[in-house]
């Protein structure tokens, strides 16, 4: 049944879109979050409304609709009152995701990706949503709920089958719990609210710690914070209202990666306190926290946060009764885009526009948000700042190596007893984490993510720290019995799924490494494949415009060398088989006249004695 | 011409190319009478950089070993066109590896999109033709995509054909920076990028699009044609048909600034 068009929704549909509008006073800088709310109201963004806020924030249509188009969460066509993701994390279908989905699907009468006829519920999938510690875990209209499994799967769908509201499912679906296994300097600080800005004399002095301390970026890239601060410092802005800003990457979109939610649900106070060191040091008067759109569920949270802090006079005008120390902070929801956490992709999207990484130089510190100097920093990094704000550098370097100073936090998953958040001093061995999280035949561990390391047991002894594996912080773990052809195909669909499509080389690439591992999967593969798979990876590596593409093809490259016959043991003794495959090629006629005899295949060989189907009466054995 | 500015130099494949301060690589080297292969790059706008056909190597070392052997260190990977060119780097355009990587990525989007060379209009006046010619691309290599694109033909005067878009941007920048009027906008991500019209019914007829706008002449495939000239130059006597598309690279030089 079709959306009922009536005056009455067509009245609502305007009331919504001009409270949003007027609620974010028009700025077409804010329209991730016009969208986000209007489509929060309205279940879908419609042409008509695409229409209309086009007209209210005076940018040309085909802008907001490619916004729109960009972003997993904005969906252009109605997906129902019921909207189901299901992370498609590794680890999350190794703890039974697919099977799991393939339940809901079958009791709701769905396909994946589709609606069903009375326009009630939609399933698919999504890229990781921060809970593997705690999968399966799935997205209802953007709220978590975790621990899946067959009687949860079974509860919701019957309480979407009685047309519950969400917010009348129990509590204890929702609920998401911290997982913290071993706590250092960060997790285990006492700190009160304001304790690192009442220890602040002066900026100077507060980035001469932040520098002796050798704070170094935790996103992964491990840039130096002091020095980008300084740089941010001696920018001078441009325009008629130079500014500085200070931006929190909270979008934590690598695979296996959950330590920001954590930080964010328990520690935001400190993460909130960084931030207003950073301003303090850089000269900001305004912040932003770029929220992932799979953490909508912290918004409430973190805003209530904030508005303590206002009131304790810990942000707004005069912080502390210091006068002309004002900063504020503001919460920007993204919208399910890997791309994002790449800081210049975050900023395109925190101005509103496609999140697509901009060249660089320019850099972020001199021509960052609106044109303005901007020091963006990882949620994890701010927290440690305020720490050594507060508690000075050399308490800080006195834990880690000489090279990565203080802790790092991993977000621990996978094949182990207890997957969670541990915090380590940097330099901690793979085997030493692998003992602690209660990690038995471990086969591999992939490190920082789809995009990091997958090490192999004769690396167990290597350190995490900037100086031999840098990561920030995923830590997946894969025993004996896992497939590591399936981890690399997981997260080459990863890439594919998430690559903005700026640069040939990635849009294409990651695109034709599926259809590479795909094919090898089917039995169709060959050695001509391996090498176009390395010819794929090598111009990824080389021609891509930002690392997500110069990255795509690690994990591939890593299991290609390191775990070569989990790709052996799936290839065709053939050099070369076409990729077209003329079984599939009839599928669709087999679903449309409900047939899967012998007859409705094609006959090809490997079928024959992999499936024994496709053999004709009279073929020759 | 009186051309105060100092200049200085910087060396590709080991020839000295003089360049303005601000100058990209491209932009020096196309000046200069020497070709690099591009497609998202045009002389009248500013570079963007997507299509990566431009890739250059800059500042590879060559390092000796301890038993008298050398070893070459590749320098960094960039896209010449959005790289500024500076003083006395050494800048490699024309080598196996870069024009292997370069015949990929046109193979690339031989596949993404659907181009039928033999029966369209572009045909000896394609970028995208004309450099597959030149960097020897014998065929596309990898599957076919069969992706489903538009046709569509709701405007008077233009007919727009995205199986040949290859997301070059030209048109959106045109159509936003000359003509002020944001017909063009890409929507969509990943391999389902796709360019979209400023209307609500997503059809070029309802934009006010006109056959005389820049976004109109600039596209350097077979997607933004004029209804009713096909084929007024017959096949043999085209542009890279008289020329291949590397000869008389200063045709390609950036439009000098009026000051």
């Amino acid at each position: 049944m079709p959306p009922v068009h009536s005056d009455a929704a067509e009245t609502r549909q305007s009331d919504v879109i001009a409270t949003v509008l007027a609620r974010y006073r028009h700025d077409p800088v804010y329209l991730m979050q016009i969208l986000r709310e209007v489509q929060e109201e309205l279940d879908w963004l419609s042409p008509s409304t695409l229409t209309a806020i086009a007209a209210g924030t005076r940018l040309p249509r085909a802008r907001v609709e490619g916004v729109a188009g960009f972003y997993h969460f904005f969906h252009q066509r109605p997906l129902g009152r019921y909207r189901v993701l299901w992370s498609d994390n590794i680890i999350e279908q190794m703890a039974g995701s697919g099977d799991l989905m393939g339940r809901m699907c079958k009791k709701l009468w769905l396909k994946p990706g589709e609606v069903s006829p009375d326009q009630l519920v939609s399933v698919d999938t999504t890229s990781c949503t921060g809970m593997s510690d705690q999968g399966p875990a799935i997205l209802v209209n953007a709220l978590p709920v975790t621990h899946m499994t067959s009687e949860r799967v079974d509860q919701v769908v019957a309480l979407i089958r009685q047309k519950t509201p969400v917010s009348e499912w129990p509590a204890d679906f929702f609920k998401v719990d911290d997982n913290i296994r071993r706590r250092d300097l960060l997790l285990g600080n006492q700190m009160a609210p304001g304790d690192a800005l009442r220890a602040m004399t002066d900026p100077q002095s507060v980035l001469d710690a932040i520098k002796a301390s050798g704070l170094r970026g935790r996103g992964g890239a491990g840039f130096s914070t002091g020095q980008k601060w300084d740089f941010c410092r001696n920018a001078v802005g441009s325009g008629e209202n130079p500014q500085h800003y200070v931006v929190c990457n909270a979008d934590e979109g690598e695979p296996g990666t959950f330590k920001d939610r954590v930080l964010l649900s328990s520690f935001a106070d400190l993460v909130f306190e960084g931030m207003t060191v950073a301003a303090y040091v850089v000269g900001a008067r305004k912040g932003f926290v770029y929220l992932r759109g799979e953490y909508r569920y912290l918004l409430g949270p973190l805003n209530a946060v904030l508005e303590k802090r206002r009131q304790s006079q810990l942000l707004g005008k005069s912080i502390q009764g210091r006068m002309g120390f004002d900063f504020d902070i503001e919460i920007h929801l993204g919208a399910g885009a890997y791309i994002c956490g790449e800081e210049t992709a975050l900023l395109e999207s925190l101005e509103g526009k496609r999140g697509v990484p901009r060249k660089r130089p320019p850099f972020p510190v001199t021509e960052g948000f609106l044109g303005q100097p901007t020091a963006v920093n990882n949620v994890e990094t701010l927290a440690a700042a305020a720490l050594i704000a507060a508690k000075g550098a050399d308490w800080y370097k006195a834990v880690g190596t000489v090279k990565s100073a203080g802790t790092k936090l991993l977000s621990v998953s996978g094949d182990c007893q207890w997957p969670g958040i541990y915090e380590y001093p940097y330099g901690v061995t793979v085997a030493q984490v692998l003992a602690d999280c209660g990690a038995r035949n471990t086969q591999a561990c992939q490190i920082a993510g789809a995009s990091g390391l997958c090490v192999a047991p004769d690396e167990f002894g290597r350190r995490l720290a900037f100086e031999d594996i840098p990561t920030g912080g995923s830590f997946m773990v894969f025993d004996n019995s896992r497939d590591m052809f399936a981890v690399a195909h997981n997260f080459a669909h990863f890439f594919a799924n998430e690559s903005c499509g700026f640069c040939t080389p990635c849009r294409v690439g990651t695109s034709l490494l599926c259809n590479a591992l795909d094919k090898i999967r089917d039995g169709h593969g060959g050695e001509y494949d391996i090498n176009d798979i390395w010819r794929i990876i090598r111009t990824l590596r080389t021609a891509s415009h930002c690392g997500l593409g110069q990255t795509a093809g690690n994990c591939v490259a890593d299991s290609l060398q390191k775990f070569r016959p989990s790709f052996e043991l799936r290839l065709n003794s053939r050099d070369f088989e076409p990729a077209f495959d003329l079984d599939q090629a009839l599928s669709r006629m087999r679903d449309v006249t409900g047939r899967d005899d012998p007859g409705a295949h094609f006959h090809l060989d490997h079928r024959k004695s992999k499936q024994g189907i496709g053999t004709k009466l009279g073929d020759p054995a | 011409m009186s051309d105060t500015q100092e200049t200085n130099c910087f060396f590709l494949d080991d020839e000295a190319i003089p360049f303005t301060p601000g100058q990209t690589i491209i932009q020096a080297a196309l000046t200069a009478g020497k070709y690099i292969p591009h497609l998202c790059y045009h002389p009248e706008f500013k570079p963007h950089g997507s299509c990566k056909l431009c890739t250059v190597r800059i500042d590879s070392r060559t390092i000796a070993t301890e038993d008298g052997q050398t070893i070459k260190i590749p320098g960094r990977a960039a896209a010449s066109c959005t790289t500024p060119a500076q003083a006395g780097q050494h800048v490699e355009s024309n080598i196996p590896e870069l024009l292997d990587l370069r015949r990929t990525l046109i193979q690339m989007l031989l596949v993404e999109g659907n181009h039928f060379c033999p029966s369209c209009e572009k045909s000896g006046s394609c970028l995208l033709q004309g450099l597959a010619y030149a960097l020897g691309v014998m065929n596309p290599h990898f599957p076919q995509y069969f992706s489903k694109r538009e046709v569509d033909a709701s405007h008077p005067d233009i007919l727009l054909d995205l199986n040949r878009c290859i997301l070059c941007e030209l048109c959106i920048r045109a159509s936003a920076e000359v003509d002020k009027k944001h017909v063009f906008s890409l929507s969509g991500r990943g391999h389902s990028k796709h360019l979209i019209c400023n209307a609500e019914s997503g059809k070029l007829g309802d934009t006010n699009f006109s056959a005389t706008d820049k976004a109109a002449n600039v596209c350097p495939v077979g997607v933004i044609l004029h209804k009713r000239h096909g084929f007024e130059t017959p096949y043999g006597q085209r542009r890279f048909d008289q020329n291949p598309i590397n000869a008389h690279a200063e045709q390609y030089a950036p439009v000098k600034e009026q000051v």
